[in-house]
């Protein structure tokens, strides 16, 4: 499976683009592989903070549920509305068009603690 | 952590691109092609599914009936050879042990069909209450099974076949049916709320069949479901999930399958005065539909409130393929089971607002 280069990656299997000192986030294609059909996003507000590897939002797949943890913290300045309409996007493009928040970093420190398309492509391979 | 046990088919998955995963100790498919595209296959077209971890338990003797309407909650004395029975097994206080399929192969000869995961509780719990003339045996592993399901189901599986399907009415069975060069047991029954057939035979002749069944069906759009369709199917045809809408805890009667229990039957049955009294007293709670109104997805295990009470919780939910609603199952105080009465679904700590709607969601187009 391709894994981007030029992202940065949680064990969680979302992804990270920096931009300009903002950080773009999604789900990866392994992820929304293994969740299927997705039906369901829920995202936070513009404004709303996310805490490194605490919620953040769901997806819903027809079958589950799976939590969305901030790969990072920070101040959500983005938030990609369309996917409440058109959710079966994550799974259309889930590294483009499916990008689903904008964080303004609390502390930059914590990409150090995310994977590169490498060490990333290694763990889904398992 | 034990072994993972595999039907027959196992190998043939991979063949056909399924995924599969843990379902209650089976290492099963829980999609092919994908949930919505499977599931819409089986409305518009036809799905073949493998179903062979379902269990198969054999009643035989002269006190086969006797014996059989004493355990089950529908009337066994009504059926005919050939004919199909939906009925239940009841604990004394009125939980269910399973529901299941009983057949009629002749007077003193029965096949019940029951849940994978209940194979051995059932299978106890009938040998618990033996009673002479009726000899029970667990046949599992003899069986395979298949289900061929949706609207185009007859016309393909007609053509493997010189026995006039027609003739196999809605909960009718043939025994010795030969498919494809293949002797197999034909019932037009399904879990799906569409026409259909399921499919008995031995492991060889299960596994033979899937593939002949798929190349018969290629040209027709018939395409291997797995069991994540299989359960938006039956959610969708308000088709009971034992553990979900059915468990010990919960009746027949409050789980809306009491056109499965007679009451009035001659025979006493386990389980029958505690359902009794439930019918006499009025029940205290019900399986109802509800549809959400604000955005989130019901699922199970959710608890649903009424003016701040809880009132009881969501068996099974999902979004609709079909209909395109986010909608579910709920078993909640019977005082609030109006259609049109709003209810709030817990959700991830929010309490989001949802109406109590009828049910079954969907039903099949008829030709009439």
């Amino acid at each position: 499976m391709s894994v981007p280069a030029g992202l940065i990656y949680s064990k969680e299997h979302e992804w990270v683009k920096m931009e300009d000192g903002k950080a773009r986030i999604g789900i990866t294609q392994f992820a929304q592989e293994e969740l299927g059909d997705i039906v369901f996003v829920e995202l936070p507000q513009v404004g709303d903070q996310l805490s490194k590897d605490e919620p953040f939002g769901s997806v819903e797949s027809v079958k589950t549920v799976s939590e969305l943890y901030a790969p990072v913290s920070g101040k959500v300045v983005e938030v990609n509305s369309g996917l409440e309409d058109s959710p079966e996007l994550v799974n259309e493009s889930p590294y483009e068009e499916a990008w689903m928040v904008v964080v303004e970093l609390t502390d930059e420190s914590e990409l150090e603690e995310l994977m590169d398309a490498d060490a990333y492509g290694e763990l889904i391979e398992g | 952590m034990s072994e993972l046990k595999r039907t027959p088919l196992f190998e043939s998955y991979k063949k056909y691109g399924g995924k599969t995963i843990d379902f209650g100790g089976w290492e099963l498919p829980v999609q092919f092609s994908g949930i919505k595209d499977e599931h819409e296959a089986v409305r518009t077209k036809a799905g073949l599914f493998d179903v062979s971890h379902m269990g198969e338990i054999t009643v035989e003797g002269p006190g086969s009936v006797d014996y059989l309407q004493r355990m089950l909650t529908n009337d066994v004395s009504k059926l005919k050879d050939g004919q199909a029975q939906y009925t239940a097994l009841c604990y004394e206080d009125g939980g269910t042990v399973d529901d299941l399929l009983v057949y009629r192969r002749s007077d003193d000869r029965y096949l019940l069909v029951v849940n994978a995961a209940n194979i051995e509780k059932d299978f106890d719990w009938l040998k618990a209450h033996a009673q002479d003339g009726a000899e029970v045996v667990d046949r599992s592993e003899e069986y395979g099974q298949l289900a061929f399901q949706g609207p185009a189901a007859e016309t393909v599986l007609q053509r493997l076949t010189d026995a006039d399907l027609s003739e196999i009415r809605f909960f009718r069975f043939r025994e010795e049916v030969p498919v494809d060069g293949r002797r197999v047991l034909v019932s037009r029954t399904g879990y799906t709320g569409e026409d259909g057939f399921e499919i008995y035979g031995s492991p060889e002749d299960i596994v033979a069949l899937w593939d002949a069944i798929l190349e018969e069906g290629r040209n027709d759009g018939v395409v291997p479901v797995g069991l994540g369709a299989r359960d938006t199917l039956r959610f969708e045809a308000c088709l009971a999930l034992y553990g979900q809408e059915l468990t010990k805890d919960i009746s027949p009667l409050e789980a809306g399958i009491g056109f499965a229990v007679k009451l009035k039957k001659d025979a006493d049955f386990i389980g029958k005065e505690a359902l009794l009294a439930q019918k006499e007293n009025g029940l205290e709670r019900k399986l109802t539909g509800i549809e959400m109104i604000d955005k989130g997805i019901p699922r199970t295990g959710y608890k649903v409130f009424k003016d701040g009470k809880e009132i009881g919780h969501v068996t099974s939910g999902t979004q609709s393929p079909t209909l395109k609603k986010n909608i579910g199952l709920a078993l909640i105080g019977i005082e609030h089971t109006e259609p049109g009465t709003e209810v709030e679904v817990e959700v991830r700590n929010r309490r989001l607002n949802a109406v109590t709607v009828e049910t079954p969601f969907y039903k099949r187009p008829t030709n009439s």
